[in-house]
């Protein structure tokens, strides 16, 4: 099922970018569908529309539709704090908050006006087990987030947006600067996590898109070249751009 | 040759250096040279009296108790007006306003305002507060004109420390569903606090060791009873300074340093805490 219909979108910014060019896109429910492409493609733009966070950024002109369970998100009308509860972001550097670990993962539940203490108890032990930290943090969760190692703190930041039980997922190359064994812990805890949601990762290699992409989708300058099945753009890419750049010929 | 070349080197280096710690000292000095000139010519002046006693005999004896409340009040009512104001403004600068020409004007006109000799303030404070708005000569206006000279300060200095607050926090928190009001309460605002109240704190400082702005709006020469209204003029330190060390023949010189002392130790205080909130919030700080 097609939880994300994006309609011919375009956008650029206020200096004259043309990030997206007329991309349109399924975005399957629980599956993990990847962008990739080389630096400038408009990954993270494409990233940003879905959770209306280019909000906050000059944007010049856009066009175009995106329709998340059949609403169109770019309409000024939608209530925008509600759709950012529903499409949860985890972003390239973690950012934990100032504040505790637990702090972190409830800061948007206190927001959404939820004060029952049990309530937050359990939000916090359940989306700190989804994001595997659970075991490592859970005698320390009034520790500040900031003490954690780069890999823990990037799976707060995870376990924040879970906590908001969101149906969405957007990951901007989460384990950029993560070593390989959390990055395995990340790409883990993924795999399990899209059994209940849907994931759009923007990954920081093309061996993670290889790995992680029930779908993958190959941008190029704003433009989307190719989409389809992880399996089949891996090995038999159809566009001949796409094969140059995964097998390492230019990008 | 090369021995020697190297031997130079590090000669003309231990000159430099010499030389830059020498005209360091040479600059702190009389700033330090000051400090304990005041201390030892004032503190035989200190005593219970001096700090709780009227003045008497003309101000040549007993104490400057009106002077001291005077200045609190002074401090008091100022930070009423500039504080909440002065916050309120570099929350709107550093978070809301977009870069048009408008916000650009508001911000040279806030450097400005800085430069501005203190004596023109009080020139403006008698012209607006006392005489136009009928204020008179009183702790309002003078608190008032004081707010208004120490505004571009609490100002800038806010609107940097709220600046200095990592972008990736705002966006962390609108991306959780945060509005940006409750991302400035919950994020912003408690991250900046200690810069701010640092602002805050130099701002009032600077407001309560001068006497050219309340002057003309509120200062009196002499008063047998504490202010009992803000509609009344009050005593204040520096003015109280100003008058015994230029306006009363046959002084005491030691209750002028005296004064200078007390003063002096109202202003060194305030810095004091700026200093310790500010290294402390350092310590602490998450980012
Ligand atoms: N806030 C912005 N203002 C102006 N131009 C921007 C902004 N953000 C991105 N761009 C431009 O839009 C284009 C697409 O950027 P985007 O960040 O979406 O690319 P990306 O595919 O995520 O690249 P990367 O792999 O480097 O993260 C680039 O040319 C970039 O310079
Ligand atoms: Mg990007």
């Amino acid at each position: 099922m097609n939880k994300i219909i994006i309609e011919s979108l375009s956008l650029q910014y206020s200096d004259g970018t043309e990030s997206l060019r007329d991309v349109s896109l399924d975005i399957r429910q629980n599956a993990v569908t990847v962008l990739f492409g080389p630096a400038g493609g408009g990954k993270s733009t494409l990233l940003r529309c879905l959770n209306r966070l280019n909000d906050l950024t000059e944007v010049k002109s856009s066009a175009g539709r995106i329709l998340i369970d059949g609403e169109n998100i770019l309409d000024p009308q939608i209530d925008v704090i509600a759709l950012r509860r529903k499409v949860g972001m985890v972003f390239a550097r973690p950012v934990p908050l100032p504040m505790s670990i637990r702090e972190n993962i409830i800061y948007g539940l206190e927001l959404a006006g939820e004060k029952r203490r049990a309530k937050l108890d359990e939000a916090v032990e359940r989306s700190l087990k989804l994001a595997a930290l659970w075991d490592e943090v859970k005698d320390r969760l009034d520790a500040p987030a900031i003490a954690l190692s780069g890999g823990q703190q990037q799976r707060v930041c995870l376990a924040r947006v879970l906590a908001l039980q969101p149906e969405i997922i957007l990951l901007d190359e989460p384990t950029s600067g993560l070593d390989p064994i959390s990055t395995g812990k990340v790409e883990a805890a993924l795999q399990e996590l899209k059994k209940d949601y849907t994931i759009v990762l923007v990954p920081h290699s093309v061996q993670q898109a290889g790995r992680t992409a029930d779908y993958a989708a190959f941008f190029l300058q704003g433009e989307l070249v190719e989409y389809g099945e992880g399996k089949s753009i891996f090995t038999a890419p159809k566009e001949k751009k796409t094969e140059d750049y995964i097998t390492g010929r230019f990008g | 040759m090369k021995r020697l070349l190297t031997l130079n080197r590090h000669l003309t280096e231990r000159i430099g250096f010499t030389a830059i710690t020498l005209l360091a000292m040479v600059t702190v000095l009389p700033i330090v040279g000051t400090i304990i000139y005041i201390l030892i010519q004032g503190a035989p002046a200190i005593s219970l009296e001096f700090l709780t006693g009227f003045p008497r005999n003309g101000m040549r004896e007993g104490g400057i108790f009106p002077a001291i409340i005077g200045t609190l009040y002074l401090a008091l009512g100022t930070s009423i007006f500039s504080v909440p104001l002065g916050i309120a403004a570099a929350i709107y600068l550093s978070e809301y306003a977009s870069d048009t020409p408008l916000t650009r004007t508001i911000r040279i006109a806030i450097i400005n305002l800085a430069g501005i000799p203190s004596v023109v303030y009080g020139l403006f404070g008698l012209g607006l507060f006392v005489l136009f708005l009928n204020f008179g000569t009183s702790i309002l206006a003078a608190s008032l004109t004081l707010s208004i000279m120490t505004l571009p300060v609490i100002i800038s200095t806010a609107e940097e420390a709220l600046r200095a607050v990592p972008q990736s926090f705002r966006t962390v928190s609108i991306s959780l569903g945060a509005t940006r009001w409750q991302t400035i309460r919950r994020i912003v605002l408690k991250e900046a606090l200690p810069g701010i109240l640092t602002g805050v704190i130099l701002g009032l400082e600077r407001a309560v060791g001068e006497t050219a702005p309340i002057l003309f709006t509120g200062a009196a020469f002499f008063l047998p009873k504490l202010p009992g209204s803000p509609f009344d003029a009050t005593m204040a330190l520096p003015y109280h300074l100003f008058v015994i060390s230029t306006q009363v023949p046959e002084m005491p010189i030691q209750i002028q340093y005296g004064t200078a002392l007390v003063l002096l130790a109202f202003v060194l205080t305030m810095n004091l805490i700026a200093t310790v909130i500010r290294s402390r919030a350092r310590a602490r700080r998450q980012w």
